[in-house]
Protein backbone atom coordinates (compact mmCIF):
# COMPACT_ATOMS: atom_id res chain seq x y z
CA UNK A 1 0.00 0.00 0.00
CA UNK A 2 2.72 2.41 -0.96
CA UNK A 3 0.51 4.05 -3.55
CA UNK A 4 -0.13 7.70 -2.81
CA UNK A 5 -3.70 8.04 -1.68
CA UNK A 6 -4.04 11.78 -1.85
CA UNK A 7 -2.69 12.76 -5.23
CA UNK A 8 -3.62 10.38 -8.00
CA UNK A 9 -4.34 11.94 -11.37
CA UNK A 10 -2.80 15.39 -11.50
CA UNK A 11 -3.44 18.19 -13.97
CA UNK A 12 -0.65 20.02 -15.82
CA UNK A 13 -0.13 22.56 -13.04
CA UNK A 14 -0.15 19.91 -10.36
CA UNK A 15 2.39 17.88 -12.32
CA UNK A 16 4.68 20.88 -12.65
CA UNK A 17 4.42 21.50 -8.94
CA UNK A 18 5.22 17.89 -8.18
CA UNK A 19 8.20 18.00 -10.53
CA UNK A 20 9.48 21.09 -8.77
CA UNK A 21 8.95 19.49 -5.36
CA UNK A 22 10.71 16.35 -6.57
CA UNK A 23 13.72 18.35 -7.72
CA UNK A 24 13.86 20.20 -4.40
CA UNK A 25 13.46 16.97 -2.46
CA UNK A 26 16.25 15.27 -4.39
CA UNK A 27 18.49 18.28 -3.79
CA UNK A 28 17.73 18.33 -0.07
CA UNK A 29 18.20 14.59 0.38
CA UNK A 30 21.43 14.67 -1.63
CA UNK A 31 22.60 17.68 0.40
CA UNK A 32 21.92 15.93 3.69
CA UNK A 33 23.71 12.80 2.53
CA UNK A 34 26.65 14.91 1.35
CA UNK A 35 26.90 16.70 4.70
CA UNK A 36 26.78 13.37 6.54
CA UNK A 37 29.34 11.92 4.16
CA UNK A 38 31.71 14.85 4.56
CA UNK A 39 31.35 14.74 8.31
CA UNK A 40 32.14 11.04 8.38
CA UNK A 41 34.98 11.54 5.94
CA UNK A 42 36.71 14.40 7.75
CA UNK A 43 36.50 12.49 11.03
CA UNK A 44 38.19 9.56 9.36
CA UNK A 45 35.22 7.24 9.70
CA UNK A 46 35.76 5.89 6.21
CA UNK A 47 39.41 5.10 6.80
CA UNK A 48 40.40 1.56 5.94
CA UNK A 49 41.51 0.69 9.46
CA UNK A 50 37.95 1.16 10.72
CA UNK A 51 36.39 -1.04 8.07
CA UNK A 52 39.12 -3.61 7.64
CA UNK A 53 38.03 -5.73 10.64
CA UNK A 54 34.80 -6.54 8.78
CA UNK A 55 36.81 -8.27 6.08
CA UNK A 56 38.70 -10.42 8.54
CA UNK A 57 37.49 -13.90 9.14
CA UNK A 58 37.88 -13.66 12.92
CA UNK A 59 35.57 -10.66 13.17
CA UNK A 60 32.99 -12.17 10.88
CA UNK A 61 33.11 -15.40 12.86
CA UNK A 62 32.74 -13.53 16.16
CA UNK A 63 29.74 -11.61 14.89
CA UNK A 64 28.24 -14.74 13.40
CA UNK A 65 28.54 -16.62 16.69
CA UNK A 66 26.95 -13.67 18.47
CA UNK A 67 24.10 -13.71 15.98
CA UNK A 68 23.70 -17.41 16.71
CA UNK A 69 23.47 -16.55 20.43
CA UNK A 70 20.83 -13.95 19.64
CA UNK A 71 18.82 -16.41 17.56
CA UNK A 72 19.24 -19.11 20.19
CA UNK A 73 17.80 -17.05 23.02
CA UNK A 74 15.06 -15.77 20.71
CA UNK A 75 14.10 -19.32 19.72
CA UNK A 76 14.08 -20.64 23.28
CA UNK A 77 12.23 -17.61 24.65
CA UNK A 78 9.81 -17.70 21.72
CA UNK A 79 8.95 -21.34 22.27
CA UNK A 80 8.56 -20.82 26.02
CA UNK A 81 6.45 -17.70 25.43
CA UNK A 82 4.15 -19.58 23.06
CA UNK A 83 3.53 -22.29 25.67
CA UNK A 84 3.19 -19.82 28.53
CA UNK A 85 0.98 -17.54 26.44
CA UNK A 86 -1.22 -20.43 25.39
CA UNK A 87 -1.69 -21.48 29.00
CA UNK A 88 -2.46 -17.91 30.06
CA UNK A 89 -4.97 -17.49 27.25
CA UNK A 90 -6.77 -20.72 28.16
CA UNK A 91 -6.75 -19.67 31.81
CA UNK A 92 -8.18 -16.28 30.96
CA UNK A 93 -10.97 -17.96 29.00
CA UNK A 94 -11.52 -20.51 31.75
CA UNK A 95 -15.01 -21.31 33.03
CA UNK A 96 -13.76 -21.04 36.62
CA UNK A 97 -13.91 -17.44 37.74
CA UNK A 98 -10.88 -17.42 40.11
CA UNK A 99 -8.63 -18.90 37.41
CA UNK A 100 -9.84 -16.22 35.04
CA UNK A 101 -9.12 -13.50 37.59
CA UNK A 102 -5.62 -14.71 38.31
CA UNK A 103 -4.78 -15.00 34.63
CA UNK A 104 -6.22 -11.58 33.87
CA UNK A 105 -4.26 -9.98 36.70
CA UNK A 106 -1.05 -11.72 35.64
CA UNK A 107 -1.43 -10.71 32.00
CA UNK A 108 -2.20 -7.10 32.83
CA UNK A 109 0.64 -6.91 35.34
CA UNK A 110 3.22 -8.35 32.95
CA UNK A 111 2.09 -6.06 30.17
CA UNK A 112 2.40 -3.00 32.41
CA UNK A 113 6.07 -3.64 33.20
CA UNK A 114 8.81 -2.38 30.95
CA UNK A 115 10.64 -5.43 29.63
CA UNK A 116 14.03 -4.06 30.62
CA UNK A 117 12.92 -3.81 34.25
CA UNK A 118 12.07 -7.52 34.18
CA UNK A 119 15.39 -8.28 32.53
CA UNK A 120 17.31 -6.32 35.16
CA UNK A 121 15.58 -8.02 38.07
CA UNK A 122 15.39 -11.58 36.77
CA UNK A 123 19.05 -12.43 37.58
CA UNK A 124 18.52 -11.05 41.09
CA UNK A 125 15.46 -13.21 41.60
CA UNK A 126 17.21 -16.28 40.33
CA UNK A 127 20.10 -15.55 42.64
CA UNK A 128 17.69 -15.13 45.54
CA UNK A 129 16.22 -18.49 44.64
CA UNK A 130 19.72 -19.90 44.87
CA UNK A 131 20.20 -20.34 41.14
CA UNK A 132 23.37 -18.75 39.90
CA UNK A 133 23.04 -19.27 36.18
CA UNK A 134 24.38 -17.81 32.97
CA UNK A 135 22.61 -14.63 31.79
CA UNK A 136 20.98 -16.74 29.08
CA UNK A 137 18.26 -18.02 31.40
CA UNK A 138 17.22 -14.80 33.14
CA UNK A 139 17.00 -13.18 29.72
CA UNK A 140 14.98 -16.04 28.26
CA UNK A 141 12.63 -16.09 31.25
CA UNK A 142 12.06 -12.33 31.20
CA UNK A 143 11.34 -12.48 27.47
CA UNK A 144 9.04 -15.45 28.03
CA UNK A 145 7.02 -13.67 30.73
CA UNK A 146 6.59 -10.44 28.84
CA UNK A 147 5.92 -11.87 25.40
CA UNK A 148 3.86 -14.68 26.85
CA UNK A 149 1.42 -12.13 28.21
CA UNK A 150 1.16 -10.45 24.83
CA UNK A 151 0.86 -13.73 22.94
CA UNK A 152 -1.88 -14.72 25.40
CA UNK A 153 -3.86 -11.68 24.34
CA UNK A 154 -3.30 -12.52 20.70
CA UNK A 155 -4.44 -16.13 21.20
CA UNK A 156 -7.45 -14.99 23.17
CA UNK A 157 -8.40 -12.44 20.56
CA UNK A 158 -8.13 -15.19 17.96
CA UNK A 159 -10.38 -17.55 19.88
CA UNK A 160 -12.93 -14.82 20.60
CA UNK A 161 -12.95 -13.74 16.97
CA UNK A 162 -14.25 -17.13 15.85
CA UNK A 163 -17.90 -17.45 15.07
CA UNK A 164 -19.72 -18.65 18.19
CA UNK A 165 -21.41 -21.26 16.04
CA UNK A 166 -18.10 -23.13 15.93
CA UNK A 167 -18.17 -23.64 19.67
CA UNK A 168 -21.87 -24.33 19.84
CA UNK A 169 -21.71 -26.85 17.04
CA UNK A 170 -18.83 -28.80 18.52
CA UNK A 171 -20.39 -28.83 21.97
CA UNK A 172 -23.67 -30.06 20.56
CA UNK A 173 -21.81 -32.81 18.72
CA UNK A 174 -20.90 -34.03 22.19
CA UNK A 175 -17.27 -32.94 22.28
CA UNK A 176 -16.05 -32.04 25.74
CA UNK A 177 -14.80 -28.56 26.65
CA UNK A 178 -11.17 -29.52 26.07
CA UNK A 179 -11.93 -31.32 22.83
CA UNK A 180 -13.79 -28.24 21.62
CA UNK A 181 -10.83 -26.08 22.51
CA UNK A 182 -8.11 -28.36 21.26
CA UNK A 183 -9.70 -29.76 18.12
CA UNK A 184 -11.90 -26.92 16.93
CA UNK A 185 -11.20 -23.51 18.40
CA UNK A 186 -7.44 -23.33 19.00
CA UNK A 187 -6.37 -24.60 15.55
CA UNK A 188 -8.59 -22.04 13.82
CA UNK A 189 -7.53 -19.25 16.14
CA UNK A 190 -3.82 -19.93 15.71
CA UNK A 191 -4.18 -20.06 11.96
CA UNK A 192 -6.10 -16.82 11.93
CA UNK A 193 -3.60 -15.11 14.22
CA UNK A 194 -0.47 -16.47 12.59
CA UNK A 195 0.63 -13.14 11.11
CA UNK A 196 0.19 -11.42 14.48
CA UNK A 197 2.08 -14.22 16.23
CA UNK A 198 4.98 -14.01 13.79
CA UNK A 199 5.09 -10.23 14.20
CA UNK A 200 5.27 -10.62 17.94
CA UNK A 201 8.11 -13.10 17.57
CA UNK A 202 9.95 -10.52 15.49
CA UNK A 203 9.49 -8.04 18.31
CA UNK A 204 10.87 -10.67 20.66
CA UNK A 205 13.91 -11.08 18.45
CA UNK A 206 14.47 -7.32 18.54
CA UNK A 207 14.09 -7.33 22.31
CA UNK A 208 16.85 -9.91 22.78
CA UNK A 209 19.25 -6.99 22.25
CA UNK A 210 18.25 -5.87 25.75
CA UNK A 211 20.18 -8.89 27.00
CA UNK A 212 23.23 -6.72 26.57
CA UNK A 213 22.17 -4.95 29.80
CA UNK A 214 22.72 -8.15 31.80
CA UNK A 215 25.86 -9.11 29.87
CA UNK A 216 24.41 -11.82 27.72
CA UNK A 217 26.87 -12.26 24.87
CA UNK A 218 24.50 -11.44 22.00
CA UNK A 219 24.99 -9.41 18.87
CA UNK A 220 24.95 -5.93 20.40
CA UNK A 221 27.24 -6.80 23.30
CA UNK A 222 29.70 -8.51 20.99
CA UNK A 223 29.61 -5.51 18.65
CA UNK A 224 30.26 -3.25 21.62
CA UNK A 225 33.27 -5.28 22.67
CA UNK A 226 34.70 -5.54 19.16
CA UNK A 227 34.04 -1.84 18.59
CA UNK A 228 36.06 -0.92 21.64
CA UNK A 229 38.80 -3.29 20.56
CA UNK A 230 39.12 -1.91 17.03
CA UNK A 231 38.08 1.64 17.88
CA UNK A 232 35.24 1.47 15.36
CA UNK A 233 32.10 1.57 17.50
CA UNK A 234 30.19 3.64 15.00
CA UNK A 235 30.82 1.18 12.19
CA UNK A 236 30.03 -1.77 14.46
CA UNK A 237 26.65 -0.37 15.50
CA UNK A 238 25.77 0.45 11.93
CA UNK A 239 26.70 -3.03 10.72
CA UNK A 240 24.88 -4.74 13.58
CA UNK A 241 21.87 -2.51 13.01
CA UNK A 242 21.82 -3.64 9.40
CA UNK A 243 22.05 -7.28 10.46
CA UNK A 244 18.98 -6.81 12.65
CA UNK A 245 17.15 -5.05 9.85
CA UNK A 246 18.01 -7.84 7.43
CA UNK A 247 16.91 -10.65 9.75
CA UNK A 248 13.74 -8.89 10.85
CA UNK A 249 12.88 -7.76 7.38
CA UNK A 250 13.17 -11.32 6.11
CA UNK A 251 10.92 -12.54 8.92
CA UNK A 252 8.39 -9.80 8.35
CA UNK A 253 8.27 -10.79 4.69
CA UNK A 254 7.26 -14.23 5.89
CA UNK A 255 4.58 -12.66 8.08
CA UNK A 256 3.31 -10.60 5.18
CA UNK A 257 3.15 -13.65 2.96
CA UNK A 258 1.26 -15.60 5.61
CA UNK A 259 -1.15 -12.71 5.90
CA UNK A 260 -1.77 -12.55 2.19
CA UNK A 261 -2.31 -16.29 2.03
CA UNK A 262 -4.70 -15.99 4.94
CA UNK A 263 -6.68 -13.28 3.21
CA UNK A 264 -6.92 -15.29 0.07
CA UNK A 265 -8.05 -18.39 1.88
CA UNK A 266 -10.41 -17.02 4.48
CA UNK A 267 -11.54 -13.69 3.13
CA UNK A 268 -10.38 -10.81 5.29
CA UNK A 269 -9.66 -13.04 8.26
CA UNK A 270 -6.02 -12.43 9.18
CA UNK A 271 -5.33 -9.61 11.61
CA UNK A 272 -2.13 -7.68 10.96
CA UNK A 273 -0.06 -6.61 13.92
CA UNK A 274 3.46 -5.26 13.67
CA UNK A 275 4.41 -5.82 17.28
CA UNK A 276 3.36 -4.56 20.70
CA UNK A 277 3.34 -1.11 19.30
CA UNK A 278 0.18 -1.76 17.40
CA UNK A 279 -1.75 -4.39 19.20
CA UNK A 280 -4.93 -2.41 18.68
CA UNK A 281 -6.62 -4.65 16.21
CA UNK A 282 -6.04 -7.56 18.51
CA UNK A 283 -7.32 -5.73 21.52
CA UNK A 284 -10.38 -4.49 19.71
CA UNK A 285 -11.13 -8.16 19.06
CA UNK A 286 -10.37 -9.23 22.60
CA UNK A 287 -12.50 -6.55 24.18
CA UNK A 288 -15.52 -7.80 22.36
CA UNK A 289 -17.77 -9.42 24.91
CA UNK A 290 -16.91 -12.86 26.17
CA UNK A 291 -19.14 -15.30 24.30
CA UNK A 292 -21.97 -16.97 26.12
CA UNK A 293 -20.91 -20.22 27.61
CA UNK B 1 10.79 -1.62 52.37
CA UNK B 2 13.42 0.55 54.05
CA UNK B 3 15.48 0.55 50.91
CA UNK B 4 12.60 2.05 48.98
CA UNK B 5 11.77 4.63 51.64
CA UNK B 6 15.40 5.67 52.09
CA UNK B 7 15.77 6.19 48.36
CA UNK B 8 12.40 7.74 47.74
CA UNK B 9 14.05 10.93 46.55
CA UNK B 10 16.16 9.10 43.97
CA UNK B 11 13.15 7.14 42.78
CA UNK B 12 11.19 10.35 42.44
CA UNK B 13 13.98 11.88 40.37
CA UNK B 14 14.01 8.79 38.20
CA UNK B 15 10.26 8.93 37.76
CA UNK B 16 10.51 12.60 36.78
CA UNK B 17 13.04 11.81 34.07
CA UNK B 18 10.83 8.98 32.84
CA UNK B 19 7.94 11.45 32.64
CA UNK B 20 10.08 13.87 30.65
CA UNK B 21 11.33 11.18 28.29
CA UNK B 22 7.76 9.99 27.84
CA UNK B 23 6.12 13.34 27.14
CA UNK B 24 8.89 15.11 25.22
CA UNK B 25 9.83 11.97 23.33
CA UNK B 26 6.24 11.31 22.37
CA UNK B 27 5.76 14.89 21.23
CA UNK B 28 8.85 14.45 19.08
CA UNK B 29 7.53 11.14 17.81
CA UNK B 30 4.27 12.79 16.84
CA UNK B 31 6.05 15.42 14.76
CA UNK B 32 8.30 12.79 13.14
CA UNK B 33 5.27 10.57 12.53
CA UNK B 34 3.19 13.27 10.84
CA UNK B 35 6.08 14.32 8.60
CA UNK B 36 6.89 10.73 7.63
CA UNK B 37 3.25 9.88 7.00
CA UNK B 38 2.83 13.03 4.88
CA UNK B 39 5.87 12.05 2.84
CA UNK B 40 4.55 8.56 2.33
CA UNK B 41 1.13 9.54 1.04
CA UNK B 42 2.38 12.50 -0.94
CA UNK B 43 2.99 12.75 -4.67
CA UNK B 44 6.76 13.37 -4.44
CA UNK B 45 8.53 10.15 -5.34
CA UNK B 46 11.94 10.58 -3.66
CA UNK B 47 10.36 11.71 -0.39
CA UNK B 48 8.01 8.72 -0.48
CA UNK B 49 10.86 6.30 -0.97
CA UNK B 50 13.11 7.97 1.60
CA UNK B 51 10.31 7.93 4.19
CA UNK B 52 9.53 4.28 3.45
CA UNK B 53 13.15 3.21 3.83
CA UNK B 54 13.54 5.24 7.01
CA UNK B 55 10.35 3.86 8.56
CA UNK B 56 11.23 0.26 7.75
CA UNK B 57 14.73 0.69 9.12
CA UNK B 58 13.48 2.21 12.36
CA UNK B 59 10.87 -0.50 12.84
CA UNK B 60 13.34 -3.30 12.36
CA UNK B 61 16.22 -2.05 14.46
CA UNK B 62 16.10 -2.72 18.21
CA UNK B 63 15.73 0.51 20.15
CA UNK B 64 18.85 -0.30 22.20
CA UNK B 65 20.96 -0.47 19.07
CA UNK B 66 19.62 2.90 18.01
CA UNK B 67 20.36 4.45 21.39
CA UNK B 68 23.87 2.97 21.40
CA UNK B 69 24.43 4.40 17.95
CA UNK B 70 23.37 7.87 19.06
CA UNK B 71 25.09 7.86 22.43
CA UNK B 72 28.28 5.87 21.81
CA UNK B 73 28.53 6.14 18.04
CA UNK B 74 27.85 9.76 17.15
CA UNK B 75 30.57 11.19 19.43
CA UNK B 76 33.01 9.70 16.90
CA UNK B 77 31.91 12.41 14.51
CA UNK B 78 31.92 15.01 17.29
CA UNK B 79 28.18 14.91 17.88
CA UNK B 80 27.93 14.70 21.65
CA UNK B 81 24.65 14.19 23.40
CA UNK B 82 23.85 13.54 27.04
CA UNK B 83 22.15 10.23 27.83
CA UNK B 84 18.89 12.09 28.22
CA UNK B 85 19.24 13.87 24.89
CA UNK B 86 20.29 10.66 23.17
CA UNK B 87 17.26 8.93 24.63
CA UNK B 88 15.02 11.71 23.42
CA UNK B 89 16.46 11.64 19.89
CA UNK B 90 16.45 7.86 19.57
CA UNK B 91 12.97 7.44 20.99
CA UNK B 92 11.47 10.23 18.88
CA UNK B 93 12.77 8.54 15.74
CA UNK B 94 11.82 5.02 16.85
CA UNK B 95 8.33 5.81 18.11
CA UNK B 96 7.97 8.28 15.23
CA UNK B 97 8.24 5.44 12.72
CA UNK B 98 5.46 3.52 14.46
CA UNK B 99 3.48 6.74 14.72
CA UNK B 100 3.86 7.24 10.98
CA UNK B 101 2.46 3.78 10.29
CA UNK B 102 -0.45 4.43 12.63
CA UNK B 103 -1.27 7.80 11.10
CA UNK B 104 -0.95 6.33 7.63
CA UNK B 105 -3.47 3.64 8.45
CA UNK B 106 -5.75 6.44 9.66
CA UNK B 107 -5.22 8.31 6.41
CA UNK B 108 -6.04 5.19 4.44
CA UNK B 109 -9.30 4.87 6.36
CA UNK B 110 -10.53 8.29 5.23
CA UNK B 111 -12.80 7.90 2.21
CA UNK B 112 -11.02 8.81 -1.02
CA UNK B 113 -13.94 11.05 -1.94
CA UNK B 114 -12.75 13.45 0.74
CA UNK B 115 -9.40 14.01 -0.93
CA UNK B 116 -10.97 14.13 -4.37
CA UNK B 117 -13.53 16.70 -3.28
CA UNK B 118 -10.89 18.79 -1.56
CA UNK B 119 -8.66 18.71 -4.61
CA UNK B 120 -11.44 19.60 -6.99
CA UNK B 121 -12.08 22.63 -4.78
CA UNK B 122 -8.55 23.67 -5.71
CA UNK B 123 -6.72 22.94 -2.46
CA UNK B 124 -3.03 22.13 -2.73
CA UNK B 125 -1.59 18.85 -1.44
CA UNK B 126 -0.59 20.34 1.90
CA UNK B 127 -4.00 21.95 2.30
CA UNK B 128 -5.78 18.73 1.43
CA UNK B 129 -3.66 16.86 3.93
CA UNK B 130 -3.64 19.41 6.72
CA UNK B 131 -7.18 20.76 6.51
CA UNK B 132 -9.19 17.81 5.28
CA UNK B 133 -7.47 14.44 5.63
CA UNK B 134 -5.41 14.62 8.81
CA UNK B 135 -8.16 16.03 11.05
CA UNK B 136 -10.33 13.08 10.07
CA UNK B 137 -7.52 10.54 10.05
CA UNK B 138 -6.25 11.41 13.52
CA UNK B 139 -9.72 11.00 14.99
CA UNK B 140 -9.86 7.40 13.86
CA UNK B 141 -6.50 6.48 15.39
CA UNK B 142 -6.86 7.94 18.88
CA UNK B 143 -6.93 4.50 20.45
CA UNK B 144 -3.90 3.17 18.52
CA UNK B 145 -1.97 6.31 19.43
CA UNK B 146 -2.90 5.67 23.06
CA UNK B 147 -1.47 2.16 22.79
CA UNK B 148 1.60 3.58 21.15
CA UNK B 149 2.00 5.95 24.07
CA UNK B 150 1.93 3.19 26.63
CA UNK B 151 4.48 1.22 24.60
CA UNK B 152 6.56 4.41 24.41
CA UNK B 153 6.41 4.92 28.19
CA UNK B 154 7.61 1.36 28.73
CA UNK B 155 10.33 1.82 26.13
CA UNK B 156 11.75 4.82 28.01
CA UNK B 157 13.22 2.21 30.36
CA UNK B 158 15.65 1.32 27.58
CA UNK B 159 17.33 4.72 28.03
CA UNK B 160 18.73 3.12 31.19
CA UNK B 161 21.11 1.10 29.01
CA UNK B 162 22.95 4.31 28.06
CA UNK B 163 22.93 5.59 31.63
CA UNK B 164 19.95 7.93 31.58
CA UNK B 165 19.01 8.37 35.21
CA UNK B 166 15.40 7.26 34.83
CA UNK B 167 13.19 5.02 36.90
CA UNK B 168 14.45 1.63 35.71
CA UNK B 169 18.08 2.72 36.03
CA UNK B 170 17.52 4.02 39.55
CA UNK B 171 15.63 0.92 40.61
CA UNK B 172 18.35 -1.31 39.22
CA UNK B 173 21.11 0.66 40.91
CA UNK B 174 19.43 0.72 44.30
CA UNK B 175 18.57 -2.93 43.97
CA UNK B 176 22.19 -3.87 43.39
CA UNK B 177 21.96 -5.83 46.60
CA UNK B 178 19.54 -8.63 45.74
CA UNK B 179 17.83 -8.74 49.13
CA UNK B 180 15.08 -6.24 48.40
CA UNK B 181 14.71 -6.91 44.72
CA UNK B 182 11.02 -7.67 44.96
CA UNK B 183 10.14 -4.47 46.82
CA UNK B 184 12.06 -2.41 44.30
CA UNK B 185 10.51 -4.16 41.34
CA UNK B 186 7.08 -3.45 42.80
CA UNK B 187 7.98 0.17 43.58
CA UNK B 188 9.27 0.81 40.07
CA UNK B 189 6.25 -0.95 38.61
CA UNK B 190 3.98 1.34 40.60
CA UNK B 191 5.85 4.28 39.11
CA UNK B 192 5.07 3.12 35.58
CA UNK B 193 1.48 2.31 36.42
CA UNK B 194 1.15 5.84 37.87
CA UNK B 195 1.97 7.09 34.39
CA UNK B 196 0.03 4.55 32.38
CA UNK B 197 -3.30 4.60 34.23
CA UNK B 198 -4.10 8.32 33.94
CA UNK B 199 -2.92 8.52 30.33
CA UNK B 200 -4.89 5.42 29.44
CA UNK B 201 -7.93 7.09 30.95
CA UNK B 202 -7.15 10.34 29.11
CA UNK B 203 -6.95 8.55 25.78
CA UNK B 204 -10.24 6.76 26.33
CA UNK B 205 -11.89 10.10 27.11
CA UNK B 206 -10.34 11.57 23.96
CA UNK B 207 -11.52 8.55 22.02
CA UNK B 208 -15.10 9.08 23.21
CA UNK B 209 -14.98 12.78 22.41
CA UNK B 210 -13.28 12.62 19.05
CA UNK B 211 -14.16 9.46 17.23
CA UNK B 212 -16.95 9.88 14.73
CA UNK B 213 -19.00 6.75 14.41
CA UNK B 214 -20.09 6.12 10.92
Amino acid sequence: MTAPVIADELGPRGRRRVQLATAVAVAVIAGLLAVAFMRLFTKGQFSATRWKPFTELDTIRALWLALVNTLKVAAVAGALAAVFGGALALARLSLTAPVRWVATALIELLRAYPLLLLIFFMPKFLKLAGLDVEPFWPLAIALMLYNGAILAEIFRAGILSLDRGQREASLSLGLSYWQTMGLVLVPQAVRRMLPAIVSQLITLLKDTALGTAIFYDELLRRADGLGNQFGNNLQMYVVVGMVYVAVNYALSRVARRLEVRQRRRFGAAGIAVAGVEDLTAVEAGADAEVPAR
Amino acid sequence: MDLVLDNLDLLRQGLWLTVQLSLLGFAGAFVVGVVLAACRVGPVGPLRRAATVFTEAMRNVPLVVLLYLVYFGLPKVDLLFSPFQSGLIGMSLYSGAYMAETIRSGINSVATGQAEAARSLGLTFLQVLGLVILPQALRTVVQPIGNLFSAHVKNTAIAATIGAFELTYVANQIGEAEAEAITLLVAAGIGYVLMLLPTGWLFSVLERRLVVHR
